[in-house]
């Protein structure tokens, strides 16, 4: 199937190739649905045909040729290398620190990059119920690193988390919960990759700051769409558009 | 020894109003056709049990079967929202739920436990989140290391159901492909019922696969196709499209019960 690849990439497609390209020099990666999924083919395709491929059902080293629509696909399990349950996946792969990267999203992202995946308002009367916890906890405590992939909006990006799903930084170096002070082997969230630019945690301070900024995006815009004061890189970086070669396997992929 | 009977008189023997049940299966193997067979025979008040409710258990709730859900991921995998799982608890419809939610790892390691017969499970989890105050969870630490971990009860059903692809005549049990919690959710439970996609004469090994003896089932009872809209891998596909339409259809309370009318109550079960 042939697709067009002359206009201009979109920007969930930036956001897209911007993770794909994070996997270049990755050996195993761990993937939720959707543009995680995306991205993690695409970088197979385009930068890394040796990436290790892991999906939450327990499919570790899956081929897929199509994005997948749920987790545990027919497609996964009948290209995986091995297959394992879930208790296996979480104990001896996850829980063990034995994946490089993980992929996560969220409904909400605070400025130390903890999330929410569990409520909209209070709890016990909540305005949105959101799915809940699924892996993120663990996964987030014991993946070498963890990239998480959302849509750069004022309602994601929030001061204040209505539930903390998932410990990213936790309050910063002087706060309660470091990451050392949990016991979590994993280096936490390294990078939030939104459709507006990408944020990185400052080394010690542990506080995103805009680091990378799309084509055609706006420092103020960028700025609107985050809910606290964002602190903006001295060395900000303008995201090398998606090559054409990228942008026709991308738009291949999802096209299958 | 397995007994092999009817879908309708499993259900009918093993699950009681009141009783915890957990039907299994991480996106593979999701046994639908006894869930449906639990709403024509009309049980009620159960405690419903499942890492990831999916469409079955959005259709069990939404038709107020579920007086308190355990869970760990309430979402349709790919598509978004389970919308009568929020209904039920941003407005209490049909009935106020009660819930008790956990992570993955959490959820699997109570399964764990509750297959070894022991109290509780150790994992490197939870700590930092808000889910600590919310849940059965409790800071244990280690008697060799001293370092702190967190303990989960086990979990011990009252009822395990799974699907698998096949049994053979003396109700062994052979599955394959993604085996999510399978095994443990049956070695956990007090009682257990498998649905298979056929029986056979002799069960041919399958690379990968999970066997349960006849000996931890109480009852198999062959449902073809009991799997879908999930799926048995190599012998039914998953049906994507259905997981999309249940997305817009199930939105409005109305149409929901029609659809379940229609579809589930006013079918009989197979064979």
């Amino acid at each position: 199937m042939s697709v067009a690849t002359d206009t201009e990439a979109t920007a969930g497609e930036v956001q897209t190739v911007v993770a794909a390209r994070r996997l270049s020099h990755t050996k195993t990666v761990f993937i939720g649905v959707g543009r995680p999924s995306t991205a993690a083919i695409l970088a197979r395709m385009v930068h890394n045909p040796e990436l290790v491929l892991i999906y939450e059902s327990g499919t570790i080293g899956a081929k897929p040729t199509r994005v997948p629509l749920s987790i545990g696909d027919g497609e996964l399990a009948e290209t995986a290398d091995f297959i394992v349950s879930v208790p296996e996946m979480f104990n001896y792969w996850i829980g063990a620190g034995r994946i490089d990267v993980a992929f996560l999203g969220a409904a909400q992202v605070d400025r130390y990059a903890n999330l929410n995946s569990t409520v909209i308002g209070d709890y016990d009367h909540p305005k949105v119920r959101l799915p809940g916890a699924g892996g993120a906890p663990e996964i987030a405590a014991s993946c070498g690193e963890v990239m998480v992939i959302a849509s750069h909006a004022k309602r994601t990006f929030v001061r204040r988390l209505d539930f903390r799903t998932t410990v990213g930084h936790g309050d910063g170096p002087s706060g309660t919960d470091t990451r050392e002070r949990l016991g979590f082997s994993g280096r936490g969230p390294t990078a939030v990759i939104t459709d507006l630019g990408v944020l990185e945690p400052d080394p010690t301070a542990n506080e995103l700051v805009l680091t990378q900024i799309h084509p055609g995006v706006e420092i103020d815009h960028v700025r609107a769409e985050t809910g606290w004061d964002l602190l903006v890189s001295d060395e900000l970086q303008s995201t090398e558009p998606p090559s054409a070669e990228e942008l026709a396997a991308l738009r291949e992929l999802v096209s299958r | 020894m397995a007994e092999i009977v009817s879908l309708q008189d499993a259900v009918a023997e093993l699950v009681h109003d009141g009783d915890s049940v957990a039907l299994e299966g991480f996106t593979h193997l999701i046994p639908f056709a006894a869930g449906h067979e639990l709403l024509r025979q009309r049980r009620t008040d159960l405690e419903l049990i499942r890492m990831t409710p999916d469409l079955l258990y959005d259709q069990l709730i939404g038709m107020g079967v579920a007086r308190r859900i355990v869970f760990s991921y309430g979402g349709n995998p790919g598509v978004g929202s389970l919308h009568r799982f929020r209904d039920a608890i941003e407005h209490d419809w049909p009935r106020p739920i009660e819930i008790e939610e956990h992570s993955h790892a959490g959820m699997a390691n109570r399964y764990v436990a509750g297959a070894a017969r022991l109290p509780f499970a150790i994992l490197r989890g939870y700590l930092g989140t808000d889910l600590t105050a919310r849940t059965t969870v409790a800071p244990i630490t280690c008697p060799f290391t001293g370092e702190k971990l967190v303990a989960v009860p086990a979990l011990q059903p009252d009822v395990a159901i799974i699907h698998a692809q096949e049994s053979d005549r003396g109700g062994n049990v052979q599955l394959w492909g993604i085996p999510g919690v399978h095994r443990e959710a049956v070695l956990a439970a007090r009682r257990s019922l498998v649905t298979v996609e056929r029986i056979v004469d002799e069960l041919e090994p399958q690379a990968g696969s999970v066997v349960l003896p006849s000996w931890v089932v109480d009852f198999v009872a062959e449902a073809q196709g009991g799997s879908r809209p999930s799926y048995s891998l190599g012998i039914v596909d998953r049906d994507n499209d259905f997981y999309k339409f249940w997305d817009g259809m199930s939105r409005d309370r109305d149409a929901f019960v029609a659809w379940m009318n229609d579809n589930v109550l006013m079918q009989v079960a197979q064979q």
